[in-house]
């Protein structure tokens, strides 16, 4: 196995482009170095970008935006003062991963690119409407969080590309995000279904809406009739309903260990109403 | 109950001192399985069957043996030809010889076929990518009612033994049944009768520490085994059996033990690492996975089984009759016996009749896991008798007193009942402000009895005196619940000298006489006893030596507050001589001065529980939260009541886990799906309440000081206690467990 650590994207990319077999890029490494020691996947090279300048800042832009650095963690996300106050679901979202230990190394970027549909901080990316700055031989590409995965496993990234940042946009006036997830217990577990929800009120109505589901389908669905469902509505009872129905009849899942296709199909619908009656309430400015 | 101002006979006993092992352990100081390394030691790595029933055609190890980094590659066929696992084992070392190493067939998934010993973890785990094995898989059955299928696949031809009835499928291997009175009468003579059918999965014990051990074997056939167990009298007798060695020869030593619950009462990797040893001729350390410990050691049994109760308008049960299937993987031992005979026993009844089949599949050999067999019995009976009571409008606590067992009551299972203390569990249950505190909207109520036998077994204790007046103790049964301590209080008790001048010691096997294993909650009781009854044969002495100092017989000495003292004024007038006195002169007044015990315990005395429960269920979801939990339990005389309640707690906890979330998920192709803790689903702490304890003492006449185990009867009633409060929760009875949330819901949805 090669070990590098380069200090740019730009030589970070050209290593990975001219690396032959498996290679993986290690940030936080709560995936990676999980893999290497049970013997799943063993790189042929194993690319550090965390000694990369900048890669553990939380910066907030002038327009209001935020650049979080690839290598960032869970704790620090969590631990800063305005972040999540701006965009509490991801935050929280982030946060539902792992131990305090696995807090300590996981990073959003390596959620996304290890491309499970149960990552718990993806559906509220995507919710959240977050892109993601790509490095590639090319030069720096911006896109959508959910165009990342393209099944389990997969990524839609080209060998050679790396994640550079991971970019939130601004938060806005009468906003508000929420993320759920359903697990059997009360932490350290893997989500059966997970719920991101992020709206803009005028007044009490909804004006915009983006509703994202997970480990209910192959990827992450940013669902467009959820959005309907909810949009110019009140979130009242009917509109809730229509929420859940859109939610459930979005789905896609499988029957495994971790939960039957009845049951994810019907729970997806639960949560949904759920994290929008939070996101609602955080965009009225109630604490939720 | 225990009373805080009740005075007490006792001046170290019911005391709670901080434990002699807790400073190795909060500061990483104790050595547990995997701690051991010695010079020139090499890493054993064992290579599994990816299926769940197949012959073995071929095994080519030689391209692993090839690597200049492999010291020794074993196979059964190393074993049984040139060094010999001893040819014509028979039974139980058998069994576990084709468990520890598959013969002609892998029998489930996770099966060891072959074992590498390299220079490093990461050389051995790559040098069994090299061994080629050629299988030809076979047809395979993990369910416990399919295997008794007329059409199932044959385990293996000839395992069952002479209690199985003719007709039955070669799968069932042993067949109990037992009772009392005429059960059709009883029916005939009851108001009401409910007989349902109930699905228990397999759970793992769940024990933190993975087997480990470290063994050297010369070809002298002198060898050292150092090993994460709950007995290595076990062990030694075990592995000198399979490597065909003198019992003798072979010194085991047990490390410190990251629990064990019944999983740590056989071999796995043992013989494995003394075998590669042997051939590498250099100590050799095998450390198992997580993996490899949930598909390749013993979990509990799986069950299936049909109750049947019938019961008078006033509460009285007029007949019982029960029939147990129990699978216990791909060799004969699920304990279908002990379900049968504990699933009715806390109640005294004219008319029962119990059934119990134990069943191989193509599953890991199941090991104990408290109290085994008895937990799955309680929980279709429990359900059933709560389903009366809701169906006739009785209270469940006075339905369970108005048909308790009690001292002369003729067992279930056979045997009168001696002072026992159901009786006393259950008024103090009806007392506790939880059962009377409110339950909100979308909350039930669960109850329900257990019981355990108990166990005594071989116990051997050594205590010596040192010239200071302090105190070593020498037991045998590695401390699984704090056993050291409660050592030490008795001794303590029995000397007159403080517990801090007490060390107790696990001696290994070449420094103590045969001891059975930590299990059926024996240590307090039995090795308990022998540790009273090895500290009055040193007083014994001790009083000798005053008696000769001060020129008196014997029997005008006696024993109190750690000195010797004249029995009464006419035995003479001297000053109490403490035991430090007698002590700092024994070399000269005949030596040094030990006691001794050895014997097998006849008096364990059976022990019950009840426990209350409150759970809330998330209609939308089918999720489960346990709101409130109270174990109330009869412990005898708590020695060490913190580890009492431990005990009780720690019983709840897997009790919870088992009935709501923990199983053994196997596919439609026999592997086992769920091999690690994120989806095997053992409770973490915050999934808990605190769990509320009451211990109630009814003294064993068994025992000194009146102890019975406590170790087992408190994973008995949970999972019945926890699905009656659900299924009052829910508004309909779960009848098969766990109770996870998508069966739950589906459940709620009516099409559970």
């Amino acid at each position: 196995m090669d070990y590098h650590s380069p200090a740019s994207f730009a030589e970070a990319s050209a290593l990975a482009a001219k690396a032959t077999g498996t290679t993986r890029f290690l940030a936080g490494g709560t995936d990676v170095l999980v893999q290497l020691r049970s013997d799943i996947v063993t790189p042929d090279t194993l690319i550090d970008i965390k000694k990369i300048g900048g890669v553990r800042d939380i910066t907030r832009n002038a327009d209001g935006s935020w650049t979080i650095g690839v290598a960032v963690t869970g704790a620090e996300m969590s631990e800063h003062p305005e972040l999540g106050r701006e965009w509490p679901g991801l935050v929280e979202a982030m946060d539902l991963i792992g131990s305090t230990q696995v807090q300590g190394r996981a990073t959003l970027t390596g959620n996304l690119c290890n491309a499970s549909p149960a990552a718990d901080a993806v559906p509220a990316m995507v919710a959240a409407e977050v892109t993601i700055s790509v490095t590639g031989p090319d030069g720096v590409r911006e896109v959508p969080v959910e165009q990342i995965p393209t099944a389990p496993g997969r990524t839609s990234l080209a060998k050679g590309e790396v994640v550079s940042a991971v970019n939130v946009p601004a938060r806005g006036a009468n906003g508000g995000d929420a993320y759920l997830r359903f697990i059997p217990r009360t932490e350290m577990d893997i989500a059966v279904v997970g719920c991101g929800v992020n709206l803009r009120l005028d007044g009490e109505t909804i004006t915009e809406a983006r509703v994202s589901l997970g480990a209910v389908a192959p990827t992450v669905l940013l669902v467009e009739d959820c959005a309907k469902a909810i949009l110019g509505t009140t979130l009242d009872e009917a509109a809730l309903d229509a929420l859940a129905a859109a939610a459930s009849a979005a789905c896609n899942p499988i029957n495994d260990k971790r939960g039957t296709i009845e049951f994810r199909t019907e729970v997806a619908g639960v949560l949904a109403k759920r994290a929008a009656r939070i996101a609602y309430a955080r965009a009225k400015g109630e604490k939720a | 109950m225990a009373l805080d101002d009740r005075k007490s006979e006792f001046k170290f006993v019911g005391t709670r001192p901080d434990r002699p092992d807790g400073l190795d352990k909060v500061t990483g100081r104790a050595k547990f399985g995997a701690d051991a390394h010695a010079p020139g030691m090499l890493h054993g790595a064992i290579l599994r069957s990816p299926h769940a029933h197949a012959r073995i055609v071929r095994i080519d190890t030689s391209r692993a043996e090839a690597l200049k980094d492999v010291k020794a590659v074993v196979t059964r066929a190393d074993f049984s030809d040139k060094v010999a696992f001893k040819p014509g084992l028979k039974g139980e070392f058998w069994n576990v010889l084709e468990n520890v190493m598959a013969g002609e067939k892998a029998l489930y998934d996770g099966h060891a076929v072959a074992a590498v010993a390299a220079t490093s973890a990461l050389a051995a785990r790559d040098a069994l990518k090299l061994i080629e094995v050629e299988y030809e898989v076979l047809p395979h059955v993990t369910d416990v009612d399919k295997a008794m299928q007329p059409d199932a696949p044959v385990i293996r031809e000839g395992a069952a033994d002479y209690s199985v009835p003719e007709g039955m499928h070669p799968n069932v291997v042993r067949y109990h049944e037992s009772g009392h009175g005429d059960v059709e009468a009883g029916f005939a003579e009851a108001d009401l009768v409910i007989e349902d059918h109930f699905v228990t999965e397999a759970t793992h014990q769940g024990y933190i520490e993975p087997h480990a051990c470290l063994a050297t074997l010369g070809n002298d056939g002198k060898g050292e085994l150092w090993c994460c167990t709950q007995g290595h009298w076990i062990v030694q007798k075990t592995c000198a059996a399979l490597l065909g060695i003198e019992t003798s020869q072979l010194r085991v030593t047990a490390s410190e033990i990251g629990g064990g619950f019944g999983g740590k009462t056989t071999v796995f990797i043992e013989p494995v690492a003394l075998a590669l040893s042997r051939k590498a001729n250099r100590p050799v350390k095998l450390v198992m996975s997580r993996s490899e410990v949930f598909r390749a050691t013993g979990p509990t049994a799986s069950a299936s089984m049909d109750v049947r109760i019938g019961m008078k308008k006033d509460g009285t049960i007029t007949a019982a009759q029960g029939v147990f299937r129990l699978q216990g993987g791909a060799f004969p031992g699920a304990p279908g016996d002990m379900t049968a005979m504990c699933a009715f026993a806390p109640y005294h009844l004219t008319n029962v009749r119990q059934v119990g089949y134990d069943v191989m599949t193509n599953r890991p050999k199941q090991a104990a896991y408290r109290a085994p067999g008895a937990p799955m019995g309680a929980f279709a009976v429990e359900s059933v008798i709560d389903e009366l009571c809701n169906k006739l409008g009785l209270d469940p606590i006075d339905v369970r007193l108005k048909n308790a067992a009690h001292e002369g009551t003729k067992a279930s299972y056979g045997p009168r009942y001696e002072r026992i203390g159901l009786v006393e569990t259950l008024e103090a249950a009806k007392a506790h402000p939880h059962y009377s505190a409110p339950l909100k909207p979308g909350q039930g109520r669960g109850i329900s009895c257990g019981f355990w036998f108990n166990h005594g077994g071989e116990t051997s204790v050594s205590l010596a005196l040192s010239e200071d007046g302090s105190a070593q103790v020498m037991v045998g049964t590695p401390d699984i619940g704090g056993s050291r301590a409660s050592m030490a209080l008795m001794a303590a008790e029995v000397l007159g000298i403080p517990y801090e001048n007490i060390r107790v010691t696990v001696a290994d096997t070449a420094t103590l006489g045969y001891n059975d294993v930590s299990h059926g909650s024996r240590v307090t009781y039995a090795s308990g006893l022998a540790t009273i009854k090895a500290a009055r044969n040193a007083v014994e002495k001790l009083c000798e030596r005053a008696a000769a100092k001060w020129g008196i017989p014997v029997d005008a000495v006696k024993w109190e507050n750690g000195c010797a003292v004249p029995s009464g004024p006419n035995a003479g007038d001297f000053d109490p001589m403490p035991l430090a006195e007698i002590t700092a002169s024994m070399g000269r007044t005949g030596g040094p001065i030990s006691g001794h015990f050895e014997a097998t315990p006849e008096g364990a005395g059976v022990s019950f529980g009840t426990h209350i429960v409150d759970a809330e269920v998330d209609r939308e979801t089918g999720r489960t939260t346990i709101t409130r939990y109270t174990v109330i339990q009869d412990a005898g005389k708590a020695i060490h009541p913190a580890y009492v309640e431990g005990q009780y707690q720690g019983g709840a906890a897997q009790g919870i886990g088992w009935a709501l979330n923990e199983e053994y998920i196997y596919g439609e192709d026999g592997r086992l799906q769920n091999s690690i803790f994120l989806d095997y689903r053992i409770p973490v702490a915050s999934d808990l309440p605190m769990i509320d304890t009451v211990i109630v003492e009814v003294p064993n006449p068994g025992h000194p000081f009146g102890v019975r185990g406590v170790g087992e009867t408190g994973i008995v009633p949970p999972l019945a206690a926890i699905a009656n409060a659900v299924s009052n929760a829910a508004g309909l009875r779960m009848r098969q467990l766990p109770m996870s949330p998508p069966r739950v819901l589906a459940a709620l949805k009516g099409n559970g």
